[in-house]
């Protein structure tokens, strides 16, 4: 049987020990009552939460003007979309979504489960643009929103892993050139800011191309975000790839194993575990960073809010498209950020 | 993996260039084969280039574009409407994503010659104003001095409005946007107090964009040229042709009096002129620019002519309502004269 | 050497050969579609463009400028213009991360929890979305241009900005009232403070961060001892725990002002007329796209080198001298 263990202090006690403390206490909690009491009554009692313009105006500075959403909600979560074929994206959203979430679910980390989810997500790009199978082809242009927002996300980070494998890598690889090249590579795209690359897929992009060939405004900025965030993820994996003991691979190579037999079945597999937490959160930095696609007029989540408000009859309620845009891309990042650390607790403790 | 990867980029690359046919000359071949002309306009401009939430777009621009598209492909609704903002205009026609440009663009040497585009017709002559709140009482461009102007960046707006207050030695703080919303909700804020732009842009700024157009004012110095007009890839003369011929016949059908109502009608009058225009008798002045005898005849019936387009998207029925003016036909002391079709 | 594939020096060698190959022959093709693409639309590859005048006017810049300037002095007001919100924005964001640090590590709950909540809710939205918040906010609350408010003798709040007094062309102006809003002196533009203010903002909550798992990477025997010796809870940590917890602080922290400086990239959005906003209206009025963002990347290429030789030599100045 174990010890009982000494009671630590309780709230009240931390909350008061000491004068400077309990000054402290008494501050912030009265700024934060404060606040609440401002906040609260704005945005849930007051508030008007249909898209009502007239009732908005009447209760500017008293209610927040919820109905900023409930006019634009369309617009916010799904762009431009033809209106009739709105089930597509909705459809394909959730099936991204849920995809993810059964790539998250370590009892599932099995082959199978990757392959159909890769199928599922591919699936759903295709339903979104159609041209097939009797579903009407949808212009680039008119995707946006949120929808739009996961599309980038999601084949952004997917597409840049085997190329963040391979550059880490060639970065740790033993032939010089080989390491020069990838080592290059990742330095520039990592010393410049992403706004960079996108002018550069957006504006240069077509130059190096043959002329004839005109891809995409959307797969020229996803080809420029999945560039962007594999040199990141090369740095994580070459940290992961560093972490496995020398002796790992010297024991292979004593074995007979060549390099890439090695690389596959012993090193990388090792790495894993350590390369996992810090790869979510290169996956949440590049989730953040689709906003920056409205700088060459893609309309994702952000970029739609700011066309929504483009409407002066409903451009004075800002805070609230604001605060509403806040709240979802909230959702998403912390319970990724979340996920990250609950797998680092349980990888670190299985360590031991 | 790595080296395979480029081996099998590089064989790709290889092969399209040796594939891939040279585009410069064969811009109308292209818009027939993909049935659709891909035209790039204004992202939000009422009245010359806006679409409403169901996707349908309108404007003095977009119409041009529908008439390109009824000369070329038969159908005014064959048109694929690119929306770009003044940075992306210029790239996005050099590098081919769009075919024609037809967004309140002015024509200028350095443009016609550095940037690899070709202009033809003026759709709209224009000029460079300013505007400002009523409230502040101002009556002239000459009492702006020190004021915070709001501009758009990469504009010929920008650079006249530098020579402007240099010339008259005035000094002023510019505000620049790249994003014409943003720099709207920075005037309609009180960001800066005057606005620059062109006056026709104003105008549709004023009716659309401001909370209440009485509460501002364009004042009356017009400082410079915005020859206004739709531009095209340079080295395809058919081409560039084509997309002139179809704003003059717009403007002789206005001369002719042949509108998208009678042009029936039209067909069998004696004139000899209307007749070349509507390409009766043996009259087929397509041919020589790649489309058939009636190209003129669609444009009018499907779009309108050129009086019909101006009323309709901005004339005095419209919000902006904006006169004729510099726009009238060259009768009426305007500037707006076609060579004749024949 | 012998010719064979079995021997791993000559496949080392194969290897890379082919490689240089494959790399020469795309770079071959890129570069000839470019010169192919480029003589189609009569636009010639040249930096000679820059020192022709620039036309465009800049409002914020640090060093005489004009619209007849040449564009290359237009690349360097934006740089400075780059440099001046990088610095002034690490130096409060630092000074802010550490204040939230510790405010992190507190005994007070309600203060920690305070301090974590700042540090969740920034890290996970947008630094776009928070910056054009921080700019639309300030062009709302800030006064009208006809009625600033006078924060100190001679400093002036208003829609143009923060105006104090300062020295214009040799004289010291003092800022007055005019019929568009304060005329003489410097001004601070509003634009300028939402970046400064959001840029620090944000990356403060990811310097807390660091700093927090920096000083508990720190063995707890240290405080421990210090506390034992008699040392304050500030004493504690500026001569005790800071000092050793450097060492881990100072690689992410460098990552995190390269991200800062990067970030200040966003000024394009917000009409702050930084390197970038330079750089894409000198594209536009030009055409020439390739010599204008290459000359961007090379330049953000330049200042990470300079950031990360820097803290490279503070991190070797503030290493532990371990016991050789």
């Amino acid at each position: 049987m174990n010890p009982p263990r000494a009671a630590g202090p309780t709230l009240a006690q931390s909350l008061f020990r000491g004068r400077l403390n309990t000054a402290l206490t008494l501050l912030v909690g009265g700024l934060l009552l404060w606040f609440l009491i401002q906040f609260v009554p704005w945005a849930i009692g007051h508030a008007v939460w249909s898209a009502d313009l007239q009732a908005c105006r009447e209760a500017r500075g008293q209610g927040a003007c919820w109905g900023v959403v409930s006019e634009k909600w369309r617009l916010i979560l799904f762009g431009r979309y033809p209106f009739e074929e709105l089930w597509r994206p909705v459809v394909a959203c959730l099936l991204m979504v849920a995809a993810v979430l059964a790539i998250a679910r370590r009892e599932w980390w099995k082959p199978w489960v990757f392959v159909s989810a890769l199928f599922a997500i591919v699936f759903s790009v295709l339903l979104m643009l159609g041209g097939f199978a009797g579903l009407s082809e949808v212009p680039t242009e008119r995707l946006g929103g949120l929808s739009l927002t996961l599309l980038l996300a999601i084949i952004g980070n997917i597409a840049s892993l085997p190329l963040a494998v391979a550059l880490a890598l060639g970065r740790s690889s033993d032939l010089p050139l080989v390491r020069a090249v990838c080592t290059t590579f990742v330095e520039v795209v990592r010393g410049v800011p992403l706004v960079t690359v996108l002018f550069m897929a957006s504006f240069m992009f077509p130059l190096f191309l043959p002329s004839g060939m005109n891809p995409d405004v959307l797969l020229r900025v996803g080809v420029g975000l999945t560039l962007f965030s594999a040199a990141y993820q090369a740095e994580v994996i070459r940290g992961g790839i560093n972490s496995v003991p020398r002796g790992q691979i010297e024991a292979a190579q004593s074995l007979g194993m060549g390099y890439w037999l090695t690389q596959t079945k012993v090193v990388l597999p090792q790495a894993f575990r350590v390369v996992v937490p810090p790869l979510v959160n290169s996956f949440i930095a590049l989730f953040k960073d689709t906003s920056l696609v409205t700088i060459v007029s893609l309309f994702e989540l952000f970029g739609s809010l700011r066309l929504a408000l483009a409407d002066p009859e409903w451009r004075p309620f800002y805070v609230e498209g604001f605060l509403f845009v806040a709240l979802v891309y909230w959702v998403f990042c912390s319970a990724m950020s979340r996920y990250a650390r609950g797998l680092e607790r349980d990888f670190a403790s299985a360590r031991r | 993996m790595f080296k395979k990867t480029l081996v099998g980029l590089a064989a790709a690359a290889a092969l399209s260039v040796a594939a891939g046919p040279a585009m410069a000359g064969k811009t109308l071949d292209s818009v027939k084969q993909k049935g659709v002309l891909s035209c790039g306009v204004n992202a939000g401009l009422g009245g010359f280039g806006i679409a409403d939430s169901a996707g349908k777009w309108t404007g003095f621009d977009v119409d041009f574009c529908r008439a390109v598209a009824a000369a070329a492909l038969g159908d005014a609704n064959k048109v694929r409407y690119v929306p770009l903002n003044a940075a992306q205009r210029f790239t996005a026609l050099q590098s081919g994503e769009i075919d024609l440009l037809s967004r309140n663009t002015t024509w200028t040497m350095s443009r016609d010659s550095q940037l690899g585009l070709s202009f033809g017709a003026t759709t709209f002559y224009d000029g460079q104003g300013f505007l400002v709140p009523t409230k502040l009482k101002l009556k002239s461009a000459k009492q702006l001095k020190g004021a915070t102007v709001c501009v758009q960046s990469g504009t010929t707006t920008e650079k006249n409005l530098a020579d402007y207050f240099r010339s008259q030695k005035m000094s002023y703080k510019p505000v620049v946007y790249e994003d014409l919303k943003a720099l709207i909700a920075a005037y309609a804020e009180g960001r800066c107090q005057v606005f620059t732009s062109d006056a026709s842009q104003l105008a549709a700024i004023r009716a659309n964009d401001m909370k209440n157009p009485a509460d501002h004012v364009i004042l009356p110095e017009i400082i410079s040229k915005e020859p206004l007009g739709p531009a095209v890839r340079r080295g395809d003369e058919d081409w560039a042709k084509l997309v002139s011929w179809v704003h003059f016949a717009m403007l002789e059908a206005e001369e002719f009096g042949v509108t998208s109502k009678n042009v029936d009608k039209m067909k069998s009058d004696a004139n000899p002129g209307i007749q070349r225009l509507l390409g009766q008798g043996n009259n087929d002045f397509g041919k020589a620019v790649g489309v058939d005898a009636a190209w003129a005849a669609r444009v009018i019936q499907q779009v309108g002519n050129y009086g019909e387009v101006f009323e309709r998207n901005v004339g005095k029925n419209t919000p902006l309502k904006l006169n004729r003016g510099q726009n009238a036909l060259w009768t009426q002391g305007g500037l707006q004269y076609a060579p004749p079709i024949r | 050497m012998t010719l064979s594939l079995t021997n791993p020096k000559f496949r080392a060698r194969l290897w890379q050969g082919l490689l240089v190959v494959v790399l020469l022959v795309c770079l071959w093709l890129l570069v000839a579609n470019l010169q192919k693409n480029l003589a189609a639309r009569g636009v010639e590859l040249g930096f000679g463009f820059l020192s022709g005048p620039a036309g465009f006017d800049i409002a914020e810049r640090l060093i005489a400028y004009s619209a007849e300037s040449s564009y290359w002095m237009a690349y360097a007001v934006g740089i400075l213009n780059t440099l001046r919100v990088a610095i002034l924005g690490v130096l409060i964001a630092t000074g802010l991360g550490l204040f939230v640090a510790i405010g992190a590590l507190s005994i007070n709950p309600l203060v920690a929890w305070l301090c974590r909540t700042y540090v969740e809710v920034l890290r996970n939205v947008p630094l776009l979305l928070q910056l054009f918040f921080w700019y639309l906010s300030l062009a709302a609350l800030l006064p009208e241009n006809d009625a600033p408010l006078t924060l100190l003798p001679g400093v002036f709040l208003s829609k143009g900005g923060l105006s104090f007094p300062w020295w214009v062309d040799g004289l010291w102006e003092v800022p007055e009232l005019g019929p568009f809003g304060m005329v003489g002196g410097a001004a601070i533009s509003p634009e300028f403070l939402a970046l400064l203010g959001g840029l620090s903002i944000y990356t403060s909550a990811f310097i807390a961060e660091v700093i927090r798992a920096g000083i508990l990477s720190v063995p707890k025997g240290q405080s421990e001892a210090a506390k034992a010796l008699g040392f304050s809870g500030w004493q504690q940590l500026r001569l005790i725990i800071l000092p050793q917890a450097m060492r881990v602080i100072v690689p992410p922290m460098t990552n995190q002002y390269l991200n800062l400086t990067k970030n200040s990239s966003l000024a394009v959005a917000i009409g702050y007329p930084e390197l970038v906003s330079v750089a894409t209206t000198t594209l536009n009025q030009t055409g020439h796209a390739v010599e204008a963002i290459s000359l961007l990347m090379l330049v953000y290429l330049t200042l990470s080198l300079l950031t990360s030789w820097l803290m490279a030599r503070f991190e070797r100045a503030s290493r532990l001298k371990e016991r050789t």
